[in-house]
């Protein structure tokens, strides 16, 4: 479904982020992209939604050619790419349901959506979704006064009250706690098996990846090296993607973790109300 | 029905910022009765608005062909007496702001010293540059040194208010470490309450620096020294094209300042 | 901080090396000669005569202020009122025109680098001419009244609100608005949605302030004819009636309080 070639990108400061970038994904498969700080996991992402403007190279999502778009067809092209960002990029100052709502501003006229008019459609899918994620009561509460779980959960709303074909997240859970970073990465999983979506996440933690993904893609300095399944992501790709380390105590220690941890994915909606409801601890 | 229970069936508005609606609608009935009643005061006359269209129009082209030459001498006598008069009464409203601000610290002064330099602050800030000027005219007689001790004088109020708080909220915690040392009432203002305020001090002076330069430039109007004269008379006379280079040495001068200020900060932080 | 080695093997500490000491030296001399240069200018312009007079001038003036003319106060309710008008109408017009002058100016909204340059411009215009100078203008081209003392006003108020605004705009968290311009949205929803409600505290808070300086500031425009409190001021001091200028000082003095009291008020409620 998403297919980029030969991407490149070089920032005004020199500095080569991407190199020959071959990648490509289908529907409903979701996707870790790990690498050390700096490596172009970020650039990567903002170069799909054009963010960040690749300097060569094609991305096409479906049969469009993302790189060509501009002003109106870009904004038409971003309007099915969902993303969700590290630092849940909020609007602070408004509440819950209006950043729900934002998501749908590309579908939206100015007027309507600077008067809060939305269509009935959009209230409903925006409500339906915000329930889904367990935050119905704090409709009217400011952004600001939700915890970060909370907060992340209404970024996961905005971005798929755009009714996207395609994720892109970026750190889902370097903001949160271990727990609430589990509980997030198991929504996001379940709700691209829900919709039949593709998702490319962005993420530090290499056990949170292989727990929740069914493809990890390595990036180092620019470049994949590493593309495959978890199950083949061992110690010694770790060293290539991030470099020297023992690997495998970490690994030891995580692997029978799993497990026990009850994070077979895409397993049980009713243990998902529990975790939202909050009321889960073992 | 609740507003989840409406946001489930489609039905959703923002919440209004006001949430009583009495409240609300007498917050806008008060609004609009009080603009109907302000426009209502303004009474303007047609006739003469439009007499003066023209000159709106000169005044706008005059813009383009600024006028240095003719009243050469004028301008720049002004615009130096204007920047010594800056100059001068900086420096020594700075050096008296810096008693005052602290007499008006409540945390470091006596209570007779900080009603007392809160006084002053108050009287200072509250009157417009131009009645002091006029005052200190009758005073001091015509002439840039009524001006300067105008400047001077707003000055004092200006820097010394934003020292005092300034001082109000430092770390006590620095002072407290110097004063543990055995040290003197000057020491302790050297060593722990300078370091603190200085480099925003700086910033201020420099700021203000700037302040007086505009304010300079129409206190000349009352008598008080500057390029304020010059200006009055070349507006007054309908010399729209020496205002306009006047005008534009203003703004000039202002812009130098900014951009060296912006300077300065950095150099201080 | 340098510390040097004394010839006998002492280390020595001082707070700067010599050559930046001397520097500082250089730098104090060549600004104190500046201030004197200054100050013999003034004094070459200065009658010292009348300057040995101001003691009994100025006793002479607080002697004919007191009592002030309480009677007088009766008349001033009017053109205090049209003061009040001239700053809150001016401020609003100032605020109408402020509010897209600052998004052209700020570095992360302008539309081109050229258009911010001429929105800087405007900026820089405005704060560097005294509402006192646009109010002479005015009054030339409108004729006197409060017409004229408004747009005065409103003129002064573009550069002053303009400028903090637009620094606010620049210093807004850029995330929110990266995450609003990927749901697709034009740019005119990105401002409304990820620019301006991160803004609009700074907005109500800069607008209130330069309410209450406007207040201070409309109370002189009389002096040049743009109606207010100001043209009895003018009128009292042309005839000499020290007695009514001290009740317009203590009116506008009252005034200007009060006005700084509910912009500390409102300042502190909204931030």
């Amino acid at each position: 479904m998403l297919t980029l070639s030969q991407v490149n990108k070089r920032y005004p400061t020199g500095d080569r982020a991407l190199t020959d970038i071959e990648l490509s994904l289908p529907r409903g498969q979701v996707m870790a992209l790990i690498g050390p700080s700096g490596a172009g996991k970020s650039t990567l992402i903002r170069c799909v939604n054009r963010l960040v403007e690749p300097t060569s190279g094609s991305i096409r999502l479906g049969d469009t050619e993302l790189t060509r778009l501009s002003g109106r067809q870009l904004r038409r092209a971003r309007r099915a790419m969902g993303m969700i960002f590290q630092e849940f990029a909020l609007v602070d100052r408004l509440t819950v349901m209006e950043n729900v709502l934002s998501g749908r501003l590309g579908q939206v006229g100015f007027w309507r959506s600077f008067l809060r008019r939305y269509p009935t459609d959009a209230v409903i899918e925006a409500f339906r979704l915000l329930d889904r994620v367990g935050l119905p009561h704090a409709l009217d509460k400011r952004a600001d006064a939700l915890s970060g779980g909370q907060r992340q959960r209404v970024g996961i709303a905005r971005a798929l009250v755009q009714d996207p074909q395609l994720l892109l997240v970026d750190e889902p859970t370097a903001s949160l706690d271990p727990k609430t970073s589990r509980q997030i990465m198991r929504l996001i999983r379940e709700l691209c098996a829900e919709r039949n979506l593709g998702a490319i996440i962005n993420i530090h933690d290499v056990a949170l990846a292989r727990q929740f993904a069914d493809r990890i893609v390595g990036l180092r300095a620019g470049e994949i090296v590493f593309d495959g399944s978890p199950e083949a992501l061992d110690a010694e790709t770790l060293t290539t993607i991030y470099g020297e380390e023992e690997w495998d105590t970490q690994a030891e220690n995580e692997q029978p973790a799993a497990p026990q941890d009850d994070v077979t994915p895409l397993a049980h909606e009713p243990a998902l109300s529990q975790v939202l409801s909050g009321g889960v601890s073992r | 029905m609740t507003r989840e229970q409406l946001a489930r069936q489609g039905e959703w508005r923002r919440l209004p910022l006001v949430q009583d609606p009495k409240l609300r609608w007498g917050l806008v009935l008060g609004a609009l009765v009080y603009l109907l009643l302000a426009l209502s005061t303004i009474d303007v006359n047609w006739a003469r608005v439009a007499e003066g269209a023209s000159r709106g129009l000169n005044f706008l082209a005059a813009f383009a062909q600024p006028d240095f030459i003719s009243r050469r001498t004028d301008i720049i006598d002004g615009i130096l007496e204007s920047l010594t008069m800056t100059l001068t009464s900086t420096v020594i409203g700075v050096a008296l702001a810096i008693p005052v601000g602290l007499g008006a610290a409540r945390n470091i002064a006596p209570w007779p010293i900080y009603y007392l330099c809160r006084g002053i602050i108050t009287v200072s800030r509250t009157f417009q540059e131009i009645i002091i000027a006029i005052l200190f005219v009758v005073m001091f007689g015509f002439g840039p040194l009524a001006g300067m001790i105008t400047l001077a004088f707003a000055t004092i109020g200006f820097m010394a208010k934003l020292l005092a708080e300034d001082i109000e909220d430092l770390d006590w915690r620095q002072v407290e470490a110097i004063r543990a040392t055995g040290a003197s009432w000057w020491q302790t203002m050297n060593h722990a309450v300078q370091p603190q305020v200085m480099p925003r001090l700086i910033g201020l002076s420099v700021y203000r620096l700037d302040i007086n330069f505009r304010e300079s430039a129409v206190i000349g109007i009352v008598g008080a020294g500057g390029i304020g004269a010059t200006l009055n008379t070349s507006i007054s006379r309908y010399e729209y094209d020496t205002s306009a280079a006047i005008l534009l040495i203003i703004i000039g001068i202002v812009l130098l300042c900014e951009y060296s200020s912006s300077h300065v900060r950095r150099w201080t932080q | 901080m340098p510390v040097s080695t004394t010839p006998q093997g002492t280390p020595t500490w001082r707070l700067r090396t010599t050559r930046a000491q001397w520097l500082g030296y250089l730098a104090w001399v060549a600004g104190i000669c500046l201030f004197l240069l200054c100050w013999k200018l003034i004094s070459d312009n200065t009658m010292w005569v009348f300057v040995g007079d101001a003691g009994r001038q100025g006793s002479d003036l607080i002697s004919r202020m007191m009592p002030p003319q309480w009677s007088y106060a009766h008349r001033l309710w009017q053109p205090m009122w049209d003061t009040m008008n001239i700053a809150t109408l001016g401020t609003v017009l100032g605020i109408a025109m402020a509010f897209p002058v600052a998004f052209l100016a700020a570095r992360n909204t302008t539309p081109h680098p050229l258009v911010r340059s001429a929105a800087l411009f405007i900026i820089v215009a405005s704060r560097s001419i005294n509402s006192l100078i646009w109010a002479m203008l005015l009054v030339t081209i409108l004729g006197p009244g409060v017409l004229a003392g408004i747009i005065a006003i409103a003129l002064r108020s573009i550069g002053f609100i303009g400028k903090l605004l637009y620094e606010a705009i620049e210093e807004i968290h850029p995330t929110p608005v990266e995450a609003i311009s990927a749901t697709g949205a034009s740019r005119m929803q990105v401002m409304s949605y990820g620019v301006l409600p991160q803004v609009l505290p700074a907005f109500a808070g800069i607008s209130v302030y330069r309410w209450d300086i406007n207040i201070r500031e409309s109370t002189v425009l009389g002096l040049v004819g743009a109606g207010g409190i100001g043209l009895q001021l003018n009128a009292a001091i042309n005839s000499l009636a020290w007695n009514q200028v001290s009740v317009i000082f203590l009116m506008i003095f009252v005034t200007v309080l009060a006005s700084e009291w509910i912009s500390a008020r409102v300042r502190h409620a909204v931030i």
